[in-house]
Formats: structure tokens, sequence, C-alpha cells
């Protein structure tokens, strides 16, 4: 039985559709070619949901009409927030995604059962499985993010047991359900039980660790819509689902690497009250601190500056500044880079989009293992709103939390400088003996106000 | 069955060409590349369309509805949200160009 020609059609322009976003992440590798890979993708998209369309078995448009309105209405100001917003939207992107992919899976059920196959219910019950807990947790993480929830993780004792308990029993039901699908009954447990996990196991993670989570989420994600292309028997969804599976996959390998963390460290392990070890030495170190005009002075005489960005500086809305700093310093013939650690900020990649939009090019923003063996014939490493990607704690001290995590070795420029609020410790409550050195230079206030003023003493400079 | 087979063979081949694909882009463009793929993933929607056209049952053309609009909304802004912060990027050897139109 060979099918009409209309479905033979719709599966050529699917074939088109895959491999145009094929195409579309390879362009994105370089930033020359990365717009082209969004055209890329548009097209795909559009053709494929064209041809969707002209699906023989829909008998009414007008709810895909309403329902394609309305989506387009909330997406454009979704596609319009703040870069500093982005982490957030992020995460509320994986959240509506895999929505979707749990209601189709949930009326699908309805639609099939009792008479689902095996292999069908299982990837049937790993789509609205996978699905929900990404839903639920995504949204946590974009609460956390947006800061209607608490950002320090939340323990209690027994958590791990409780939260592994409640995925067990899910993948239980889901089992039961395989062998005798008929039990329609506990399919919405297998529902809400994941709803449920997904919001346990954001509770105890902290915002520190949210570049990692986000990434995790995003293979959460495209699993669950690969699963969800097994269940429609959609080779284009399989493919699709499958390329945002590894990527959310290979940035939560690079992002925990960068944390020299396992992943099952960042989902179980609540980081922070590890400990509280060197309080004691702390009262008889001392800091040096310094004006903006010290600041200033120093940076101008400068040949070499490498400033480093941390989740302090989007806090602050500093970028702006920074860039006047940049542009500043660069007239005077300081050579200035930007020395980006793959954690810095709240998602992959958070920081490089920041300084982009404030007009700071791209080339002048190196990752960690371009700009580390910089430092040593580096004048000023000038740090602003970063705290643990610089510890130099992480290579010495065995006994840091932080022991073992690849750093910024800002340590090796002949003068740091750090702006910094005061002298609490950074979010995971680790200390930073960077701050203690002879060579570093302490510049207490806000991030956008000092950075400004030294700024203004800079162009003081030009003219006196 | 031998549908299922081939599928499987998909998806592996797919994880390899994505895990090549993806492991070569600039950690510069990690930002973008999650809501590029975000915007793709949307894709779902294909399905979404058909369950709610198809008008089996009440409950799956309402569900398929929602569908619809959860994944249109993320395609809609995951483009434009990849294309925004991909025109942001600019090299220092190109011509200062003029400041991008802030939003909101």
């Amino acid at each position: 039985m060979t099918p009409p020609i209309a479905d033979r059609a719709i599966q050529i322009i699917y074939l088109i559709s895959t491999a145009l976003f094929i195409l579309s992440l390879k362009w994105m590798s370089a930033p020359s070619s990365a717009r082209r890979g969004v055209r890329a993708g548009e097209a795909g998209m559009l053709l494929a949901i064209c041809a969707t369309l002209l699906h023989r078995g829909i008998v009414d448009y007008s709810w895909i009409a309403i329902a394609l309105v309305l989506g387009s209405m909330i997406g454009v100001p979704l596609g319009r927030v703040q870069m500093t917003a982005v982490p957030q939207r992020t995460a509320l992107s994986h959240a509506f995604g895999a929505l979707c992919v749990a209601l189709v899976g949930t009326a699908e059920y309805y639609l099939r059962a009792p008479h689902v196959p095996a292999f069908m219910m299982g990837v049937l019950s790993m789509e609205v499985i996978l699905g929900s807990l990404t839903f639920t947790g995504s949204l946590m993480a974009a609460g956390k993010l947006q800061e209607l929830l608490p950002q320090r993780p939340i323990t209690y004792k027994g958590q791990n047991i409780v939260n592994l308990s409640l995925l067990a029993v899910a993948v239980g039901l889901a089992v039961y359900l395989v062998t005798d699908p008929g039990h329609t009954r506990l399919f919405p447990l297998m529902i809400a039980i994941p709803l449920v996990f997904g919001v346990l196991m954001i509770i105890p993670i902290g915002g520190a660790d949210m570049p990692t989570v986000i990434s995790l989420l995003n293979s959460y994600a495209g699993l669950s819509a690969a699963a969800m292309g097994f269940v429609l028997d959609s080779k284009l969804l399989i493919i699709a689902g499958a390329l945002d599976g590894s990527s959310g996959f290979i940035l939560s390998v690079i992002m925990s690497k960068a944390m020299n963390r396992s992943f099952t460290n960042v989902l179980f392990g609540a980081f922070g009250q590890v400990q509280v070890a060197a309080a004691g030495a702390q009262d008889t170190r001392t800091v040096r601190s310094a004006t903006a005009e010290e600041a200033a002075t120093i940076l101008a005489a400068s040949n070499t500056v490498v400033v480093v960005p941390g989740y302090g500086m989007a806090v602050a809305q500093a970028q702006h500044k920074v860039r006047e700093l940049y542009d500043a310093l660069t007239k005077r013939g300081v050579d200035v880079r930007f020395a980006i650690h793959p954690v810095a900020g709240r998602m992959p990649g958070h920081m490089n989009v920041l300084l982009a939009e404030a007009d700071i090019p791209y080339d002048k923003l190196l990752d960690m293992d371009a700009i580390n063996p910089e430092f040593t014939q580096t004048d000023v490493a000038l740090i602003i709103g970063a705290n643990d990607v610089t510890n130099p704690a992480a290579r010495t001290d065995p006994g840091s939390p932080i022991y073992g995590m690849p750093i910024l070795d800002v340590d090796k420029a002949k003068t740091v400088m750090v702006i910094k609020r005061g002298m609490s410790p950074g979010f995971a409550g680790i200390d930073n003996p960077l701050y203690y050195l002879d060579k570093t230079l302490m510049l207490f206030g806000d991030a956008k106000a000092f950075v400004g003023e030294i700024v203004r003493q800079v162009a003081r400079e030009a003219h006196g | 069955m031998t549908d299922l087979i081939a599928n499987l063979y998909v998806f592996m081949m797919a994880a390899f060409v994505g895990f090549e694909v993806i492991r070569r882009v600039s950690p510069l463009l990690h930002t973008p590349l999650m809501s590029l793929t975000n915007a793709l993933d949307a894709i779902a929607v294909v399905g979404a369309i058909i369950l709610a056209g198809e008008h089996k049952s009440g409950l799956s053309t309402a569900l398929g509805t929602i569908a619809i609009v959860a994944s249109t909304s993320n395609l809609v802004g995951g483009f434009l949200i990849t294309d925004r912060m991909l025109r942001m990027f600019k090299t220092s050897r190109s011509k200062k160009p003029e400041r991008p139109e802030r939003q909101g």
C-alpha cells in the first residue's frame, strides 16, 4: 500500500526541514555565520509547519489558528526581554517546551489506551515523566533566577531519599503501565509524581549551580521531545529532540567540568554548607583598599588590563559602565581584554551576551583556556562581581570545597583589583585568599557606581 | 517493529551528529546556542497541530491546543531573541556600527 502523493510530499518537506535544522546548528559554530543559522532554522520550521497543516487527518483549523496566534502573542514579548533576564527566559522556555511534550503525551495515551504496545507505552511514559519534571523544574529555576523564590539552596535531612524514592515510584508506575496499559486511572499519578519531583529537585539548588542545571533541563526537554518523536513515529521530531538533547548534554558536561563537580554532585549535593573552615584566621589578615582615583591612575598607566566579569556585574547592571571604561582605556592605548569563566553568570555564555550587548567587540572576550597563559604578562586584572572563579584556593588548598575547580589565574597578574560591596564571602560562602595578597587592591562599592567613578578619574587624568 | 528499530538508528545517528556539530560551537555563543536549540525543539508543534486538528476527543483537542500555544511561544520567542543576541556580537575590526535599539 503506497501512501498518497500528499503524504509523500509532507515527508520530503520534513526531510528538508531536518537538513536545515542540522545546518542551523552547524552555522551556529562561529559568530560570522550564526545569523545564517537562525535563518536556516526559521526556514526549516516554517516549512515543517506548513507541511503539517496539509496533513489529511486535520478536520478543523479553528483551534490551530487560535493557538498559533496566541502562542505568537506570548512569544514576541518573550523574545524581547532584557539581556540580563535571558537566563530566566531560557528556563521558562524549557518549561513551555516540556509542557507541550507532556500534554501531547497525555492526549496520545488516552486516545490509544488500553491498546498500547509495550514499547510504545515505555517511550510514552518516558515522554510524560521527563516532560512533567522538566516543566515544574524549569518553572522553579525560572522563579529562582527571577528572584521570585529564594536563591539560597534549601536543604533538609533525608532530602535525597525523599526525591529518589518519588522518582522510583514514578518509574515503577511506568513499568506497571507497560505490563498493563489499561489502568487509565494510574496515569494521572504518573504525571503528578514527576511534577512534584521537579519542584523538589530544584529546591536544594543554589544560584551558582544554575548554569549546570539549566543545561541539564535543556537536555531533558530535548530527550522528552525525542521520546515524543518515537510515540508519533516522526523522524523529524526524533532528530530535533536528539540534537537539543545532545546540545544540553554537552553544555552540562562543560559546566560541571568547569566547576570540577559531577552531575550527581550538582543535583544531590547542595553547595555552601560543606565548610566554614578558615574562619578563625580571617581576623589577623589585612586587606589593602584603594579609591577610584588611585585605581584610575594605575589602570591608565598600565599596558595590559584583563577584566574578569561575574554575576555581580550583571546584578549591578554595570556592563555599560564597563564598556565606557573599556573605551576610555583603549583610547589611552591600554590593551583591554575580558576573561570569561565558563560558569560566570547564571547560564552558559551569559557574560558574553551581556558584554556584547554593551557593544564590546567579541574578539576581546576570551575564554579561560585562551586567557590563562596571558595573566603573567598582564599589568592589572580587574575583577568585577566575580569571586569563586578567581579563588586561588582551588589550585592550592586541598581542604577547600572548590579544590580542583579550574579558575582564572588572576593572582599571576602584577596587580589585582577587586570591585566588591564588602568583605562578605561569595555566594558559596567560601573564603577567598586572593583578597589578602599584597598585590591585591580592594575597591569597595557598588560595581556600577565604582566603575563610573574610575571612568571619570581616567578622563580627568587625560586632561590634566 | 522494524519502524521502531529504524527510529532508534535515527535517534542514535542524530545524537552523534548533534554531539559533533555542537562540540564545535564557540563558548562565546553558548547562550544563543541554547535559545536556538530551544526554538528548534519547538518543532514538537507539528505533533500538537495534528492532535488539535484531528478532533478525536475533547481532551485531545484541548491538550493539543494548549500544546500549540506553549510551543509556538517558544518558537517565536526563541528565534527572535537568538537573532537579537547575535546582532550584538561585533568585532573590533569592523567599523563601529550604531548601537542596537534598546528594547522595553
